[in-house]
């Protein structure tokens, strides 16, 4: 008992307490990133497709064919509420959401079962899993391949001819985008720009004959360009329209999906752990590398870490010296005093200011001020329509880099506080100006703190996303802001950035429970860039600080 | 010399002395340019602040009136009423003789409209919704006309032309309402398939006419049905005017001059009448009558310069009554001569019996503007439909025109702050709307709720933050080991660098529905986890030295890790026997049920839960530091005396500490009143005020993140928004520049110990 007093005298159990404390930050932390990672990874596995017969509350039975995506134990109570018979002294009943796809045929992707309820579930090898252009999944067995309607293929023969026949449909995809979005977009992008020209050339007073002349030529020059690319796509799409695919689905239902339709076909069943493994890395690969599709639900996303990557080092072109001149000003330059101290008050201030207050600086500074400023001085050709005063990458990449400022001259500035003294003063005893020493000497010393602090901006800049809804950012990107027309970086345009397309297919998406998986993909993706970048910075620090520790010996 | 430098350099003098004039020069260059980057940074920071500001100024500008033109030619003296069009280049003047009369806007010049009236002669009037542009005239046989007035654009040159016309939706002979009397006073509301008229005869009663509209299939023409023929119960004393609202339910009779008798037209006629209202105060006389937009409030105006705006509430028996909303005064004891209310805004604009004119906001309370404009009593004003051009005479004077600029009348500091009684509300209150259907409504723009959510948010997220955050630092920077702390400090510094979107996401789309299915366990988290923890440390006590050693002192986190996981998952799995033994088995029915609580899915506690988790990594850094940089000469003199380590911790280390904790906590709840994405996706972002942590809120951020892509820019609308910007601008600017103060002080204070 005393032992106990003692114990509790010596302040132990509040000591105990305070460890609590970190173990449970320490636990979140970690549960955080592994839910992430979990969740971000495991989609792209290719889970097994089951068949079964399911028993509804009403006695009624229907076969049921899709993947287990989720499970969870809910009350009977519950569940006996909504109508489900559940077994007497039954107090927990398993549920599980069941992938079903074939929303075109039921209405749903998803639906929930008892698991209980879920008889002779097996896993047949032909089960196909046929990934669309539209409508999610289907989830089948395929029966025949079709060309212009007639059969060419049924029973084993048809996965090879499927095979090779959907190999054919892709390539013809391909081609088609390709003169979609490549040429016919550059012709489009040089008729609007002939628009423009007009346009200015009659605000100028100088369209005369000869110019209008000028144009009608070059616009008979695009319109038959146009139109010999308008016959070939023609081509294609008769050529594409070929060949089609007859599955069975869980119903017994006949569906003639054409090929074109087609992304992919598996059977994952019948998928050995190598081909699995190999097929994980395909699927995830297309995540990062297609564009998505069916409102951003499916396919990749690949504009959006397009978007962020090319905000971010516009970001950063502008940060660093602002930030670096900055800082360089208010350690080797200013006279330390009270205009410092207010200075550097200042500075965290502006690191403290809500994001989103950024934001709306932006928005009526830069977006509406300044790029309607732009607009009416040098294009005034485009009127009524904006060209810089509408959000755009630039405000976004500008908005940003003043977010990131203080990041960057604190993180210079600790650098610049620990080069010692002795350094400065040995260069300029060697005759070295002020700039020289700058220059040659301390500026080159305080690099990894330069670029410790380029490297948080980045962090910060990449995972905010409330400035940037004001500034910029839209759920669908109709073009990369970098591509093969002149100028070939178009800063007026607006892009698409992770961060946002987590806020946009999470909340603003109608079909929430298709675009989870998605979202916890790309939520990874960011967080894995974002930890990445943090740690390397930590390690940068951490190097630098031996460094000088070093020098002061 | 020459040869000596020559001969170390190979250079001549000049040539050195070129170059040390060049390397001056890049010299003084760099200065002037660092300087200048230097000086920038202030002067960003100052444009955030002044861009803000220059933006709001124009909500707290006092309206201003520009006399643009003298109308000579136009001559009519105390006409019904006077209106102007869309473009403000006609007029209509109702004139009680010859009625209808349109006039060019600038000179007054009668503008031809070549509609014939009845003969018979014009005894009342009567308009209907602004927005109709639709009258109705009575005459002494009986009749009712309904006309409205429309206008035909043509371009002569460059130069528009507008011809005005008269049309008659109901055709052009006048509906008989009265039989063998004149129309004394007039009321006609149109709504859409269902017209009624109201009218007095020369006995003071009051009859009212129902008509359906039927449209013919054949063409568009428009055909009355009579539904049905009412006269309404004697009105206790002479009627002055009669007023139907808009939703043709009330109708109010002005009698005496000083008091409002009301009919509920919706009941059976002996049931009609609701109650008889004094609506002046001592001897006041009501000059003026008049329906603001909407056509649901009364503004009377006196003859003591007061204008009252009443409208039909519900008391708390739910019976109906006429309330008295708020009176707004010109000029005290001087007489209202003529009022009009505006077309798309809750204002009106009055003139006084001295010759000033005031445009008021009824939702601000405010007076936008009082400026003395004639000499003599004001006779009419006209105020064009959007508000930018006003027609004032005042008796035996020429009419004038004026150019108005009132941009932002209906925002002021008490519409703002204050609790205000809108229309179709019982009481006074704190309201954020910022869009209706229609101008009808009008925008309710209290931060009230808003700034409440935000408090709320940051409230919640620092009640798990501190505690959690705070402790943490005390044991990372004071009993950790050394090498467990190089590891643990990144570590939770890394929770920082999260993006809020993502622990946003989680939190509404993960950690919420989890909560509401799991809501006991989730409670007993809360009060297992600290059991655990002390019953682990009690546990360890008692084991054996060798054992103890196997794990030393400062790794303990290392030993509670596992049993935070283990309470964590003991309360998910006792969550449903613990609902089914105390809660019914639905925690969430018995909190709505037994106790009234309301419960959303993504609450204030999901909030709190998510965002304290973004604040923690702040608060922890900045608090851990100042513990750890308490110098260690205090700490070990404290030990030397006999302390043990917990108290030398409370009563050396904290109370040296306190000032960097404080300004940990302060930068913590700048980070949390600013944050927007956690809010946004984890609330349902209704503006309430309730401090119910299973309800939802919204917060300023998140407020300026949903309706800004959606404002128009320079409205009312998108400058309060930047007004709420800079509410969180300077929030955080006062908070984080008493933390930074604090913190230099501290680092001051512990440089000389």
């Amino acid at each position: 008992m005393n032992n106990l007093r003692d114990w509790y005298r010596k302040g132990e159990p509040w000591v105990w307490l305070n460890a609590g404390a970190v173990a449970i930050n320490i636990v979140m932390v970690v549960g955080l990133l592994g839910l992430i990672a979990v969740r971000g990874l495991g989609h792209y596995w290719p889970h097994a497709v089951v068949d079964g017969i399911y028993t509804h509350p009403d006695g009624s039975e229907q076969r049921i064919v899709g993947e287990i995506s989720d499970e969870e134990w809910v009350p009977a109570s519950r569940l006996r509420e909504s109508g489900a018979e559940v077994p007497e002294g039954q107090d927990v009943v398993q549920r599980i959401l069941v992938k079903t796809g074939n929303r075109d045929l039921t209405g749903q992707d998803f639906r929930w079962l008892i698991a209980d309820e879920l008889r002779n579930a097996s896993e047949p090898e032909a089960v196909m899993v046929i990934e669309r252009r539209e409508w999610g999944n289907y989830y089948g067995y395929l029966k025949q391949v079709k060309e212009q309607g007639t059969v060419v293929a049924s029973g084993d023969t048809a996965l090879t001819e499927l095979q090779t026949r959907l190999e054919r449909a892709l390539a013809l995809h391909e081609q088609i985008r390709g003169i979609e979005t490549g040429a016919i977009g550059t012709i489009n992008y040089e008729l609007e720009e002939l628009r423009l020209r007009e346009r200015s050339l009659s605000l100028k007073g100088a369209l005369d004959a000869n110019a209008q002349r000028e144009l009608a030529e070059e616009r008979a020059g695009l319109d038959a360009r146009y139109n010999a690319l308008h016959a070939q796509l023609n081509e294609l799409y008769a050529q594409i329209k070929r060949d089609s695919l007859v599955a069975e689905n869980m119903a017994g239902v006949e569906t003639d999906i054409p090929l074109e339709r087609v992304v992919q076909f598996y059977q994952p069943n019948a998928m050995s752990l190598p081909v699995k493994i190999g097929f994980y890395f395909h699927q995830f690969w297309g995540f990062l590398s297609d564009e998505p599709r069916e409102a951003n639900t499916e396919g990749g996303v690949f504009p959006a870490i397009f978007g962020t990557v090319l905000m971010v080092l516009l970001m950063s072109i502008i940060v660093t010296p602002f930030g670096v001149v900055a800082a360089v000003y208010l350690r080797e330059y200013a006279k330390q005093g009270a205009m410092t101290r207010i200075i550097r008050i200042a500075v965290n201030n502006l690191a403290g200011v809500p994001s989103i207050v950024y934001g709306v600086f932006g928005l009526g500074f830069f977006v509406y001020f300044m790029g309607g400023s732009i607009d009416s001085l040098f294009y005034p050709e485009a009127s009524p329509a904006p060209v810089f005063g509408t959000p755009g990458l630039m405000w976004a990449s500008i908005t940003l880099s003043l977010l990131t400022l203080p990041v960057v001259i604190v993180a210079t500035e600790e650098g610049l506080t620990r080069i010692p003294k002795s350094i400065r003063e040995g260069s300029l005893a060697l005759g070295a100006t002020k700039f020289e020493t700058l220059w040659k000497v301390i500026l080159p010393m305080s690099s990894p703190a330069m670029m410790t602090g380029l490297i948080l901006a980045i962090a910060r800049a990449a995972g905010e996303v409330a400035p940037l809804m004001l500034v910029g950012v839209v759920k669908l990107a109709p073009t990369l802001p970098l591509d093969g027309n002149f100028p070939f970086l178009h800063l007026e345009r607006k892009f698409m950035h992770l961060g946002f397309h987590i806020y946009d297919v999470g909340f603003q998406s109608p079909n929430v429970e298709a675009a989870r998986p998605l979202v916890y993909a790309t939520a990874f993706l960011l967080v894995a860039v974002i930890v990445v970048l943090n740690l390397s910075a930590i390690l940068i620090r951490n190097r630098l600080r031996e460094r000088y520790r070093e020098l002061e010996n | 010399m020459e040869t000596t430098s020559e001969s170390m350099f190979g250079l001549s003098a000049q040539r050195m002395a070129r170059l040390r004039y060049l390397r001056k020069l890049k010299d003084r260059i760099a200065t002037a340019t660092i300087t200048l980057g230097g000086i920038s940074i202030i002067f960003a920071i100052c444009l955030i602040f002044f861009y803000l500001l220059y933006e709001i100024l124009p909500l707290f500008m006092p309206a201003s009136i520009d006399e643009r033109s003298t109308l000579n030619s136009l001559q009519v003296s105390d006409p019904y009423d006077v209106m102007l069009e869309e473009q403000t280049m006609l007029g209509l003047v109702i004139d009680r003789q010859q009625g209808p009369l349109f006039f060019d806007a600038r000179t007054g010049a009668a503008v031809a409209h070549g509609a014939t009236l009845p003969a018979s002669p014009i005894t009342a009037f009567s308009k209907d919704a602004p927005s109709s542009r639709a009258f109705a005239l009575g005459f002494a046989d009986g009749g009712v006309l309904l006309l409205q007035h429309d206008y035909d654009a043509h371009y002569e040159g460059d130069t528009k032309v507008l011809d005005p016309k008269l049309k008659f939706p109901m055709g052009e002979t006048p509906l008989p309402v009265l039989q063998g009397s004149p129309v004394k006073q007039l009321a006609v509301r149109d709504a859409g398939d269902v017209l009624k008229i109201a009218a007095l005869d020369d006995q003071n009663r009051i009859f009212l006419k129902v008509f359906e509209k039927v449209e013919s299939f054949m063409s568009d023409e428009v055909t009355l049905e009579e539904l049905d023929t009412i006269q309404l119960p004697t009105a206790s004393a002479p009627v002055d005017q009669i007023l139907m609202s808009l939703d043709q339910r009330w109708l109010f009779l002005l009698e005496n001059r000083n008091q409002i008798e009301i009919f509920d037209l919706r009941k059976a006629p002996d049931q009609m009448r609701v109650g008889l209202v004094h609506v002046t105060e001592g001897e006041a006389r009501i000059t003026r009558a008049e329906f603001l937009l909407g056509g649901f409030s009364l503004l009377l105006a006196d003859d003591q310069g007061r204008i009252a705006q009443w409208f039909m509430a519900r008391d708390t028996h739910g019976a109906d009554y006429m309330a008295r909303v708020r009176t707004l005064e010109l000029e005290p004891g001087v007489a209202i001569t003529s009022l009009q209310s505006e077309h798309r805004r809750k204002g009106f604009v009055a003139g006084d019996a001295n010759g000033n004119v005031g445009i008021f906001n009824t939702t601000a309370e405010r007076l936008a503007l009082d400026e003395k404009v004639t000499t003599g009593a004001l006779e009419w004003i006209a105020m064009a439909p959007r508000g930018d051009v006003m027609l004032l005479k005042g008796v035996g004077q020429q009419a004038l025109n004026f150019e108005v600029d009132n941009e932002h009348p209906e925002v002021s500091w008490s519409s703002l702050w204050g609790e205000v009684w809108y229309e179709r509300y019982e009481e006074p209150d704190y309201i954020w709307q910022s869009s209706s259907a229609n101008n009808d409504n009008e925008p309710k723009f209290s931060l009230m709720p808003v700034t409440f959510g935000t408090l709320k948010a940051a409230f919640y997220a620092m009640l798990v933050a501190i505690p959690l955050s705070i402790c943490g630092a005390i044991y990372t920077a004071y009993f950790m080991a050394p090498r467990l702390r190089t590891k643990v400090k990144p570590a939770i510094e890394l929770m920082g660098a999260v993006p809020t979107v993502i622990l946003g996401f989680l939190a509404g789309l993960w950690l919420a529905p989890l909560v509401e299915a799991n809501l006991p366990g989730m409670l007993s988290i809360l009060i297992l986890t600290p059991i655990l923890c002390l019953v682990t440390a009690l546990v360890w006590s008692q084991l054996p030295l060798g054992a103890r050693t196997f794990i030393p002192d400062g790794w303990v986190p290392l030993i509670l890790a596992p049993v935070v996981v283990l309470s964590g998952w003991i309360s998910m799995e006792i969550s449903e026997p613990l609902e089914h033994m105390f809660f019914g088995g639905n925690m969430r029915q018995w909190l709505t049920h037994d106790l009234g609580i309301d419960f959303d899915q993504r609450n204030s506690m999901i909030v709190g839960i998510a965002m304290g988790f973004a604040v923690i990594p702040s608060i922890f850094s900045i608090a851990e530091d100042a513990i750890f940089a308490v110098p260690k000469s205090l700490t070990q003199g404290s030990l030397a005396l006999g302390a043990t380590p917990w108290q030398t911790l409370v009563r050396v280390i904290l109370p040296t500490a306190s000032p960097g904790i404080f300004s940990a906590l302060m930068i913590g709840l700048g980070r949390a009143v600013g944050e927007t994405m956690i809010v946004l996706m984890a609330t349902g972002n209704t503006p309430i005020m309730d401090m119910n942590i299973f309800e939802g809120l919204r917060t300023l951020s998140a407020n300026i993140a949903v309706e800004m892509p959606e404002a128009e820019v320079d409205s009312s609308h998108f400058r309060i928004l930047f007004l709420s910007g800079l509410v969180l601008f300077v929030f955080t600017f006062i908070v984080n520049t008493s933390a930074e103060i604090v913190r230099q002080r501290l680092r001051t204070k512990y440089g000389s110990l």
